[in-house]
């Protein structure tokens, strides 16, 4: 983990499968490419902001608000990107990235910020599009509530805070592990007491 | 151990002169047997027997990959090198008996690629014939961009153009034709990645206008195979093997390492693949570093040599061979 002034991310050193995260800077390229939900907003706004005027014919933005929250909206929109769209949900908006990012060409950098999923399923749109891991950037805020694939019947479970958590699929006990799927932008989860299926676990909201 | 202490014994099929300056050589092997598979973009170091001195340079294969009943090269004649490109055009006859090494690849095609974007310069074209046999087969789009001085110079351009159609794109100086890298690199599908290979100002140009439109530097291939360059004789002391050698002027100090017996690692000879890398003990002087090996740091510490392309001026000399 770097200095605290680096990143507002609290996320901790584990193992080298679960994702770090860094801040968002402009660098070269032929366009530029955002995608944040509402903890995110003001990192796009900080770097966008700086840009001079000629340059934002390059931006494109999306963006997931929180529901009911106009002002980070607005604030977006005054920043006069080529592109600025709004969306309700992440996978409404990685879809949008999808399209963008069909007609891209290299050169292209993609941001992203805010919450792990968001960011996670950035990142694999990306991949999936072509763009290398090098020209993806991105900054963690928010919550730190998991995406995780229950790896029994592969069912995803979106905002997991707790410690284990129960598949609403197959009922198991899960305990969601650090190891990460940046194909599926999501952590395992792993039955917890499979010798012993009666065995109690007490369940702690650990991902906050 | 290096790729060429196991040579593969070859007799010299075909010699054609594709123009005035450039000669393409056929290699099969003694016995008939298939060659060793390589993929496009790999080259063989081909074995010089020049009246008492033994030559090693490294060339691209342009045969196809699927074929490997026999390999093919080509090489340009330079006048004012070394004379290994000199005892190709003059020595080198159909039926003479030669060795080769295994193919090595430095210059391989990125298959996770989804286009690949070639940009050839003069004798820079022969990788490509062979990375372009390769594609086409594998049914990966491609591009090749190939610039050359002038049309008689042009080795390979009508025929490809021929073969691979709407895929090449020619550009010749005397006609006042050039590659516009900006529109070419600012125009390319997301997970295109391009190769080059040709003249030094050709790579640094392509690379350094790839990098400031943003393209990523796992996407930008090159390969620019430096010829050892000729300059005074020196004199070297190999701390293990307890001997002085001289390097002649117009041998590299890794054939002279060679010569005199002494085992050395290595596989480009053209200072990109690092093999032959070596501990410098002692060095009063000044080392000649002309590799793309080292970064600046590791120049300016004298504490390591690529005896393959890089020289030494001065009173001594220790290596730790």
């Amino acid at each position: 983990m770097g200095p605290a002034t680096m990143s507002e991310s609290l996320i901790e050193e584990s193992i080298l499968s679960r994702p770090t995260y860094g801040t968002l800077k402009i660098v070269p390229g032929l366009a530029h490419y955002f995608l944040a939900d509402a903890s995110g907003a003001e990192c796009v706004i900080r770097v966008v902001q700086e840009l001079p005027r000629d340059m934002m014919e390059k931006v494109h933005i999306l963006y997931v608000p929180t529901p009911g929250e106009a002002a980070l909206i607005t604030s977006l929109y005054a920043l006069g990107a080529k592109r600025f769209e709004h969306f309700p949900t992440i996978e409404e908006a990685v879809a949008k990235l999808g399209d963008w990012l069909s007609d891209a060409k290299m050169g292209s950098q993609l941001y992203l910020a805010g919450t792990e999923g968001l960011v996670g399923q950035g990142v694999a749109k990306g991949e999936e599009c072509g763009l290398d891991h090098t020209a993806v950037q991105c900054e963690h805020r928010g919550s730190l509530a998991r995406r995780v694939q229950c790896v029994h019947c592969k069912t995803m479970i979106e905002d997991v805070t707790t410690q284990p958590v129960k598949c609403p699929s197959c009922d198991l006990l899960l305990l969601v592990r650090d190891h990460y799927s940046r194909r599926l932008a999501a952590f395992q989860g792993v039955c917890i007491n499979a010798e012993d299926p009666s065995e109690e676990i007490e369940i702690k909201e650990v991902f906050k | 151990m290096s790729a060429s202490d196991h040579l593969i014994p070859v007799v010299v099929s075909n010699v054609v002169e594709v123009n005035p300056i450039i000669k393409r050589f056929e290699f099969k092997h003694v016995n008939g047997d298939e060659l060793p598979a390589f993929s496009g973009g790999a080259h063989i170091v081909v074995e010089m027997l020049d009246d008492g001195t033994k030559r090693k340079n490294p060339y691209s294969l342009m045969s196809s990959p699927f074929e490997r009943d026999q390999y093919a090269i080509s090489v340009r004649r330079d006048d004012t090198g070394r004379g290994g490109s000199k005892f190709m055009h003059e020595q080198v006859r159909p039926g003479m008996q030669m060795k080769i090494s295994a193919p090595v690849n430095l210059f391989a095609l990125d298959l996770r690629a989804r286009k690949h974007l070639m940009i050839a310069g003069g004798i820079g074209i022969t990788p490509f014939i062979a990375q372009m046999a390769q594609a086409d087969k594998l049914g990966v789009p491609f591009e090749l961009h190939y610039a050359a001085r002038s049309v008689s110079q042009a080795a390979y351009m009508d025929s490809l153009a021929d073969r691979f159609g709407d895929h090449v794109s020619c550009y010749c100086d005397d006609q006042g034709e050039s590659v516009d890298l900006e529109t070419l690199l600012s125009n390319q599908p997301l997970g295109t990645h391009v190769y080059v290979c040709g003249p030094k100002g050709m790579i640094e140009r392509v690379v350094q206008t790839a990098t400031s439109l943003g393209w990523p530097a796992a996407h930008v291939h090159f390969e620019h195979f430096l010829a050892p360059p000729v300059g005074e004789p020196f004199e070297v002391h190999l701390a293990k093997a307890g001997i002085d050698i001289t390097v002649g002027a117009e041998q590299s100090l890794l054939e002279a390492v060679e010569a005199s017996g002494t085992p050395i690692n290595c596989m480009c000879r053209g200072g990109a693949c690092g093999q032959c890398e070596t501990v410098v003990v002692a060095c009063d002087g000044e080392i000649m570093h002309n590799d793309h090996w080292l970064d600046e740091e590791q120049r300016a510490a004298k504490q390591r040599i690529m005896p393959c392309v890089s020289r030494f001026r001065g009173k001594r000399l220790e290596l730790d061979l």
